[in-house]
């Protein structure tokens, strides 16, 4: 098995694991938010790279285009980018609120004034 | 002729109704285009099961596009039962709604509010009519994010963050499923739920199809929040507006817990992924867990809603259970519960609506006396209170006992013992609000009025309320409808009898 042949996955692998590690260990709510953004867009590379065939072309109907890459996952992708600028406006939006409502967009600081407000 | 082209009307009424409303503006406007489009959809839905009860399943190709390569729409057994469990709640709380929202979101907002409500239909409907893995992401997506912004129409500022909770973790579980999406495709090359069914058993042994159904499994649970991954549900279900969380308790989970049989039943039908890859051991351990730390953490609840947020855990468990025994009568307590659940819960949350609506307050402190106050609202309460224990002759009675024969034909009797004790559960956190709201005496506020005086909530909102609670005791009489609806939906999936 040479080297460089699973590197693509390895990419989208990494950047997954450091996208979900921001999102669980940062208390930053825009950094939650950047590290779930980094999160989805290793599943964008993972789904690009996955229909990619070595010298292949666009899949355009010519003379001499024989090997050709499959287009469908880029189109799903598409939609799947669509989704996730939706989700990061959505996200984005909210932490402005928050931050109206509490002041602050520190998690352990929201939780405090939670906790205070249920007591 | 329109009535060929009904499953795609299922979903694009409602869509093409959200933008409608942003247009009109209006408050009451709005609510009555909400209103037509939610019930327009609940007469297609029950056309539709109508349909796949006399001919059969119900297949429709979008835009004319053949099968495997186009997206196409099937409606069978279990997808009709859901649609119409989908469609009904949201066309119940419709009504309800009406004054439940103008007194808790603000009144220039209340026509995002109905736009939102009918995209978060248009995607739970979506869902569960689909016969494609990645359009079911789509609507997923469409039904979360609306679902979101609902949250946060919350009164209280901790809806906000907990709108954002469920944001971060929605968005992860969704993203799980479409990793678990591509990856079948990449051994499969295609899409198609009804495809993929047939050409799955062949490379099933392979390491890329585990880690999907692993990415699948995950990342579905996180959506209908079982046990471990539930840390969303609570916060998410006690500040929503009232009429929200009446909405997503009946619909969210159970459409996701529907995308779940999906999974297993349909595109792994071929496959025993229940012997093979644990997934029995690993489903019915969490969701024993569910039952008994959701119960027992429910107990300690003094906002009632949280208390019912906390209790919807613990009957996800019970949905969850009946999927791992994976025989037609498990099977078939899992789906009668689906359909049960959505019935109680929607009962028991419009109560706290009405609660709500009243006193401002869902504590159970200001509930002293309410049996007294609010007559009607409190024995609505007790009716879902009683199902959701599981007393004979309420709905909740025949989920349990179908769940309990499961048990008994695997010969698995500690289950049926276990599901049995975390009834009694139910039984405390049910009899605490029961015992303060008709056993007390009625919190003397000063400047309040008159003590006994009956105070009810409007119409409108006892109405539909009593309309399910009414269906918990007739379904709960005379079960042959549901359950011959749903074993016929278990027998369908192909489930070893």
């Amino acid at each position: 098995m040479e080297f460089p042949g699973l590197f693509n996955y390895w990419i989208a692998v990494v950047l997954m694991m450091t996208g979900f590690y921001i999102v669980i260990a940062q208390g930053n709510l825009i950094k939650k938010v950047v590290g779930l953004n980094i999160f989805q867009v290793s599943v964008f590379v993972f789904y690009i790279s996955m229909s990619k065939i070595k010298g292949g072309t666009a899949p355009i109907l010519d003379e001499g285009i024989e090997i050709y890459t499959n287009p469908l996952p880029h189109v799903l992708i598409l939609t799947a980018i669509v989704v996730g600028v939706a989700t990061t406006a959505l996200a984005l939006a909210l932490v402005v609120r928050i931050r109206d409502a509490y002041g602050t967009i520190e998690e352990d600081e929201i939780g405090k004034l939670e906790q205070e407000e249920e007591t | 002729m329109i009535s060929g082209h009904l499953p795609a009307l299922q979903v694009v009424l409602p869509l093409m109704a959200a933008p409608l409303c942003l247009l009109l503006r209006h408050s009451t406007a709005t609510w009555g285009l909400a209103l037509a489009t939610t019930w327009g959809s609940l007469a297609i839905a029950i056309t539709l099961l109508l349909q796949v009860l006399s001919t059969g399943p119900v297949s429709y190709e979008m835009g004319g596009w053949a099968a495997p390569w186009g997206i196409e729409y099937r409606v069978d057994m279990v997808g009709a039962f859901v649609l119409v469990i989908v469609a009904a709640l949201g066309s119940l709380v419709m009504p309800f709604a009406r004054l439940s929202v103008a007194r808790e979101v603000a009144a220039d907002r209340v026509y995002l509010f109905y736009t939102m409500y009918l995209l978060c239909l248009t995607g739970l409907l979506g869902m569960a009519i689909t016969g494609d893995v990645f359009n079911l992401f789509v609507f997923l997506e469409i039904s979360s994010l609306s679902s979101y912004v609902l949250i946060g129409f919350g009164g209280d500022r901790r809806a906000l963050t907990a709108a954002f909770r469920y944001l971060v973790m929605g968005t992860i579980g969704a993203t799980f499923y479409i990793i678990g999406v591509g990856m079948m495709y990449m051994m499969t090359g295609t899409l198609n739920m009804a495809d993929l069914a047939t050409l799955l058993p062949a490379v099933a042994g392979t390491r890329t199809i585990q880690a999907a159904l692993a990415f699948l499994t995950v990342g579905l649970s996180l959506k209908l929040a079982l046990f471990p991954l539930h840390l969303w549900l609570p916060n998410a279900y006690t500040h929503a507006p009232s009429a929200v969380t009446a909405f997503l308790a009946g619909t969210a989970t159970k459409v996701a817990v529907y995308a779940l049989i999906r999974i297993y039943f349909t595109i792994f039908g071929g496959v025993d992924v229940f012997e093979t890859f644990f997934i029995r051991e690993v489903l019915m351990g969490l969701a024993l867990v569910a039952m008994f730390a959701a119960s027992a953490v429910a107990v300690f609840q003094t906002n009632i809603k949280r208390m019912l947020a906390y209790s919807s855990i613990a009957q996800i468990g019970y949905m969850v259970l009946g999927i791992g025994f994976a025989t037609v009568t498990g099977l078939t307590g899992g789906i009668v519960h689906l359909f049960n659940h959505a019935l109680m819960k929607g009962v028991l949350f419009m109560a706290m609506g009405c609660v709500f609506w009243k006193l401002g307050s869902v504590h159970i402190r200001d509930l002293a006396g309410l049996g007294r106050r609010m007559p009607v609202t409190m024995a609505a309460f007790l009716v879902g209170g009683l199902s959701l224990i599981g007393v004979p002759l309420t709905v909740g009675f025949i989920s349990k006992w179908m769940l309990i024969q499961a048990a008994l034909e695997k010969g698995w009797w500690p289950i049926a013992v276990l599901v049995l004790i975390s009834s009694l559960l139910a039984v405390i956190y049910i009899w605490r609000v029961v015992e303060v709201a008709y056993f007390r005496p009625v919190a003397a506020e000063p400047g309040a009025e008159s003590a006994s005086k009956i105070a009810e909530a409007p119409l409108s909102m006892l109405l539909p309320m009593w309309v399910l609670a009414g269906a918990c005791l007739y379904f709960g009489i005379d079960a042959t409808r549901t359950l011959e609806v749903a074993a016929a939906a278990a027998m369908l999936l192909g489930t070893t009898p």
